[in-house]
Formats: C-alpha cells, sequence, structure tokens
C-alpha cells in the first residue's frame, strides 16, 4: 500500500516530465513547419508550464466542473455524508469533500492531488438505486483511491491527455491549410529541417495514441486494486460485488456528462452499455464480470 | 591486517544503517498508532459530550427514572476517567450498555419518542458510535501493523531495546463474542 503511493507520485512526475517534453517538441515541430523559428518553442514552453501546474493545482475542479458535479453539506444529505465520514473515519483518511452529480445512471468518482485536497462525486442514480452497503462498497473503492493517491495521477493525466489532443488537433489544421507554404520553407532550410519536421509530424500523430494509452495503462489495474483495497475497509467485497451487477444492469444510456478526458476517474465506464461494443483492449475500465469474479473470490477465502 | 580492519568497519556501518533504517520504521508505524488513538478519543469525547444533553432531555419526560440517569452518569465519568487502555474499552462498553437501557427506557414514554430534539440526540449518538467503531477499525488496524513490524525476524532481536512495545487492541466488544443464551 504504502510503496502504491510513492510509486503513484514518482509516475505523476515522470508523465508530467515526459508530456512537458512532447509539448516542447510538438512546439519546435510547429515553428519549423509554420516559420516562427523559436517562436514555437517559446509558445510551447509557456504552454506546458501553465499545464503541468493546472493539472496539479485545479486538475480536480475540472474534473469535477465537467461532470456537472455540485457540492454538499452534511445537512443537505446526511445519509451519503456520514456514509463517506465513517468510511474515512476507518480509512484514516481527512474528510474529503462530497459531490453530487444529477444523472440517473450508477457511477462515482473521486479526484484531487492528495488527501488533504480530495473529493468524491456520487450520481444521484447512485444513492437512490444502491442499498447501504452496497453504496458503502463503492465509496470504499473511491476512498482507495484517494488514499494511494490514484487520484493525484488521474487527474493530472485528464488535463495533459486533453491537452496534447487539442494541441495536435490545432495543428495539424494549421500544417493543412499553410501547407504550400510550408514546403518551400522546408526546402530552403534543407535536411536537418526536413528530419525534424518528419519527427515532429510523426510525433503529433503519436502523441494522442500515446496519451490514450497511458490513461489506458494508468486505469485498468488500478481498479482492481481499488476494490481489494475498497474491500479491506468495508470488510464485505459482496457488497461492492452487487453494486457492479446493479451498475451492469442499470447502465445502458451513457451518462449526460460522458466524456473521454474524464472517463478512466469512474468507477464504471461512464459510456454505459455503449462502452461494452470498443473493443475490451481500448475500454478504460476492465470487464465488470472479471471484477464481479475477483470480489467473490475475496469472500470465499 | 588492513583489509580486516576495512571488513570490519563495513560490517559495522552495514549494521549502524540497518539499525537506522529499522528504528526509523519503527517511529512512523508508532506515530500513526498514536494518531489513530487520538481519532478515537476525537469521537469518544463527542459521546461524552451529548450524554448530559440527553440525560437532560429525557428528565423532562421520565422523572421516575433518577437510577437510571445517574448509572449513566457514573457510568460517563468512569469512561472519562478510565486509565489503562483495557479499562478504557471496559468502561466504555459499560456505557453503551447503559446507554442502551436508557433508550429501551424510553420506549415506555410516547411524548419522549415524540420530541424532535430527543430523535435528534439519539440519531447523533448512533452515529458517534459507528463513528467509534469506524475509528477503532483503524486503530487496531494501525496497531496490527505496528506489532507486526517489531515481532517479525529479524525486527525482534532489537526491537525491545530499542524501547518499542507491543501495543494493545483496542477491543471490540466481548458480549459479540459470545452466542445468544436463549431461555424458555
Amino acid at each position: 500500500m504504502y510503496s502504491e503511493i510513492t510509486a503513484n507520485k514518482r509516475k505523476t512526475w515522470v508523465l508530467i516530465a515526459i508530456f512537458t517534453v512532447v509539448v516542447l517538441v510538438i512546439g519546435y515541430a510547429f515553428g519549423e513547419y509554420a516559420g516562427g523559428g523559436y517562436g514555437g518553442l517559446v509558445a510551447a514552453a509557456v504552454i506546458s508550464t501553465v499545464m503541468a501546474l493546472t493539472s496539479y493545482f485545479a486538475g480536480d475542479k475540472i474534473a469535477l466542473s465537467s461532470a456537472g458535479a455540485t457540492p454538499i453539506q452534511q445537512s443537505d444529505n446526511p445519509y451519503v455524508y456520514r456514509l463517506v465520514e465513517n468510511l474515512a473515519i476507518t480509512a484514516g483518511l481527512p474528510m474529503p469533500k462530497v459531490y453530487l452529480i444529477n444523472d440517473p445512471q450508477i457511477n462515482a468518482f473521486a479526484t484531487g492531488r492528495d488527501p488533504k485536497h480530495a473529493s468524491i462525486a456520487v450520481t444521484t442514480g447512485a444513492i437512490e438505486k444502491l442499498e447501504n452497503e452496497e453504496l458503502e462498497g463503492v465509496i470504499a473503492h473511491e476512498l482507495s483511491h484517494v488514499g494511494n493517491y490514484d487520484i493525484r495521477l488521474m487527474t493530472v493525466v485528464i488535463v495533459l491527455v486533453g491537452l496534447v489532443s487539442l494541441l495536435s488537433n490545432w495543428f495539424i489544421r494549421v500544417r493543412w491549410y499553410g501547407g504550400g507554404r510550408g514546403g518551400r520553407d522546408r526546402n530552403e532550410r534543407g535536411n536537418a529541417g526536413a528530419i525534424l519536421a518528419v519527427i515532429g509530424l510523426v510525433l503529433l500523430i503519436v502523441a494522442p495514441l500515446i496519451g490514450k494509452l497511458i490513461q489506458l495503462a494508468v486505469s485498468r489495474k488500478r481498479e482492481f486494486l481499488a476494490d481489494a483495497s475498497g474491500s479491506l475497509l468495508t470488510r464485505y467485497p459482496e457488497g461492492l460485488a452487487r453494486a457492479l451487477e446493479k451498475i451492469g444492469a442499470v447502465n445502458q444510456q451513457p451518462m449526460r456528462s460522458a466524456n473521454a478526458a474524464t472517463a478512466h476517474l469512474y468507477i464504471a465506464s461512464p459510456f454505459g452499455a455503449a462502452g461494452k461494443r470498443m473493443a475490451n483492449l481500448f475500454s478504460t475500465h476492465p470487464p465488470l464480470e472479471e471484477r464481479i469474479k475477483a470480489l467473490r473470490g475475496m469472500a470465499e477465502r | 591486517m588492513s583489509t580486516v580492519v576495512y571488513v570490519l568497519l563495513g560490517i559495522v556501518a552495514v549494521v549502524v544503517l540497518w539499525l537506522i533504517f529499522v528504528y526509523n520504521g519503527l517511529i512512523r508505524l508508532k506515530n500513526r498508532v498514536q494518531e489513530a488513538w487520538s481519532d478515537i478519543e476525537v469521537q469518544l469525547k463527542r459521546r461524552y459530550d451529548l450524554i448530559p444533553n440527553l440525560i437532560e432531555t429525557v428528565k423532562g419526560y421520565a422523572t421516575h427514572e433518577r437510577e437510571l440517569f445517574e448509572k449513566v452518569t457514573a457510568a460517563r465519568t468512569a469512561a472519562m476517567t478510565s486509565g489503562t487502555l483495557a479499562e478504557k474499552a471496559k468502561a466504555e462498553n459499560a456505557l453503551s450498555q447503559t446507554l442502551k437501557s436508557l433508550f429501551a427506557v424510553s420506549e415506555n414514554y410516547p411524548q419522549l419518542r415524540a420530541s424532535e430534539n430527543f430523535a435528534k440526540l439519539q440519531d447523533e449518538l448512533s452515529d458517534t458510535e459507528n463513528k467509534i467503531q469506524a475509528a477503532r477499525r483503524f486503530y487496531n488496524g494501525m496497531v496490527r501493523d505496528f506489532n507486526t513490524k517489531i515481532q517479525v525476524f529479524p525486527n525482534n532481536m532489537i526491537a525491545s531495546s530499542l524501547g518499542f512495545k507491543s501495543q494493545e487492541f483496542f477491543d471490540a466488544e466481548p458480549e459479540a463474542d459470545q452466542p445468544v443464551k436463549v431461555k424458555f
């Protein structure tokens, strides 16, 4: 558990470093193509700094607002609030902020940069459709994401992946329209420029894909881990197993705020049954059946 | 000659480093246990603070239960002043029992049950009890981690000479373990 935390903190920094380099290279390639020289590089440096700071300090707010989550106090919904409170005490974590998402789908996510700045968001559907011990299982799952710093890594990923895909889209468009002039410039500057331009282009095509793959790698194993440590909190893996079964049955429609950049945050894919049609490899979540099986296996032991 | 000295120095250095490593690890775990204990105390204190209010409210309706009130107050004082962990656990269990009988008695007073204030206090008290359970589970988990760390080999050879002792668990109610006796 504690080595998990160090690994997550390390991975967050590595991720920020890699993405900074990627953005810098893209900026450089952009400058080469558009003929702006070092302007592109400078712009990229500014963008990557802002991006890194934003992802670290405001990633949670971005995630919460894109999900349409509203904060609640104890008086608004004492049942949910106390459930979170009690599980936070059991986990030895400070009380996270609690948010509600107005959506009939059963889903929940946690975000923030560390346990002291953590938020847990639950859909109204989850509160209405899940029994006490099922909701407990779901919240314990989210709290274990909080406890082992998954939230920091996953929140940073949102902003980074989002920004890289935005930048490369942008770039491809500029290249498209300015294509003719860019070609002439490249010839004048010779081979070195051409090679760099090619590298840049390849990177541009690959970057969103890399981002996507990181998002997947970050998310899938984590869900199993959080299922397991969440069950340690409630001592009742069956609760979460039943909640996941209900999720499989109820979540046919995608969530209103379903969004590719934040999908990996949720306990179950916010795209609902539509998500199942995606190839297993590119899904941000392991199949529900596998998770339920793993949980039931725990209960038997 | 000098190689032997270097080898010996090397061994000493490794042992010292290992000692520092183990010592720091144990200190960290011990602090976690203490922190977990203060979490329990926060919740216990909340319960102590609620009880006088509860008694005042019940008194207004159930005037004939003075003996019971005294018992609850005495159990509360005993729990607050108890010294060791085992005593504390016992006193807290006794307090829970007297509170249970207080709520059982209150069933006989419909007006009391209808009182909004009473319902709120009852709700707060049961919430606090859940939180005590939660904090207790966290504490016991931390104690288990700490005890395991000082009992495993080779840490067990040095833990006691470094001044680390096994910590006590804050036990669940003993009645919970016993089967219910049914009499006809």
